[in-house]
């Protein structure tokens, strides 16, 4: 019998996952497929209490949803501004990125 | 006895487990990204699992379709160097494991701490129909609301893509 917690264990995995991929790369795309994988976790959670937790409401699926289109934003927005740093520096090492300090 | 739903839930959730290991873990960022879609289809069967096919549906669409050629398309326009080594850890990466290991954790032990009193009603047979009325309902102010954000990404994404003079 598969409950609610073996999803929660999967959404949790695959967070962890990807938090180690977005703090732990070099290169700026990598960074970006780290949060992808995380907020697809976040995704799984949701989808998950809504079906085991209010099965007659879609509330979960609605948030979901909201999830994907700001991601979806995010992660357009975030490649042309990787692109157009490349542009500039030839690099999209993060180690390098810190120009912005002082 | 092993049924069928729970079978269906190791392996999707093995291979999504494994596809994200590989995302993470290769040292080539195009085997990365095609891992990426694989990662993003399993997640598609998860929510075939939970009885939310929209989701499924709309997750094959806008990230295994979409963004996951986006991504590609980012990989190839600023790829330099050995692509055999384009993957690598930065500096702190023993910090972000250990940060990364702790939270999982604390995470499972919480997890397997929580009993859930699940009342798993009958779904209704389509969800599609609930979802556009709570979106066109309930949920109006929002859906408008990410219409515009989603016009002011294109908009913002294009203008930064493009360019324009170098110095100005």
């Amino acid at each position: 019998m598969i409950t609610l917690n073996h999803y929660l264990a999967v959404g949790g995995l695959l967070f962890c996952i990807g938090l180690f991929g977005a703090l732990a790369k070099r290169n700026a795309i990598a960074v970006l497929m780290g949060i992808e994988l995380m907020l697809n976790a976040v995704n799984i959670n949701l989808v998950a209490f809504n079906h085991f937790l209010a099965p007659d409401q879609v509330t979960g699926q609605i948030f979901a949803i909201f999830v994907i289109v700001v991601a979806a934003a995010e992660v357009a927005v975030g490649l042309a501004l990787v692109l157009n740093i490349y542009r500039r520096r030839l690099d999209s090492n993060i180690d390098d990125l810190d120009w912005l300090k002082w | 006895m092993l049924d069928v739903s729970a079978l269906l839930f190791w392996l999707l959730a093995a291979i999504t487990i494994a596809a994200a290991l590989a995302v993470v873990l290769l040292k080539n960022i195009v085997h990365s990204a095609l891992y990426l879609v694989l990662t993003f289809a399993g997640v598609a069967g998860i929510y075939i699992l939970l009885q939310a096919e929209f989701l499924a549906a709309v997750q094959l669409l806008i990230y295994a379709g979409a963004v996951a050629i986006l991504i590609v398309f980012a990989v190839m326009l600023t790829r330099r160097g050995d692509i055999k080594a384009s993957n690598l850890y930065n500096f702190n990466y023993l910090a972000a494991g250990v940060v990364s290991l702790a939270l999982l954790v604390i995470i499972i032990l919480g997890n397997g701490r929580m009993a859930w009193t699940a009342a798993p009603a009958p779904a209704p047979a389509s969800n599609v129909a609930a979802i556009a009325n709570a979106f066109l309902g309930r949920y109006a102010i929002p859906f408008e609301v990410a219409a515009v954000l989603l016009l002011v990404a294109m908009v913002g994404a294009i203008l930064l893509a493009r360019g324009g003079k170098p110095e100005r």
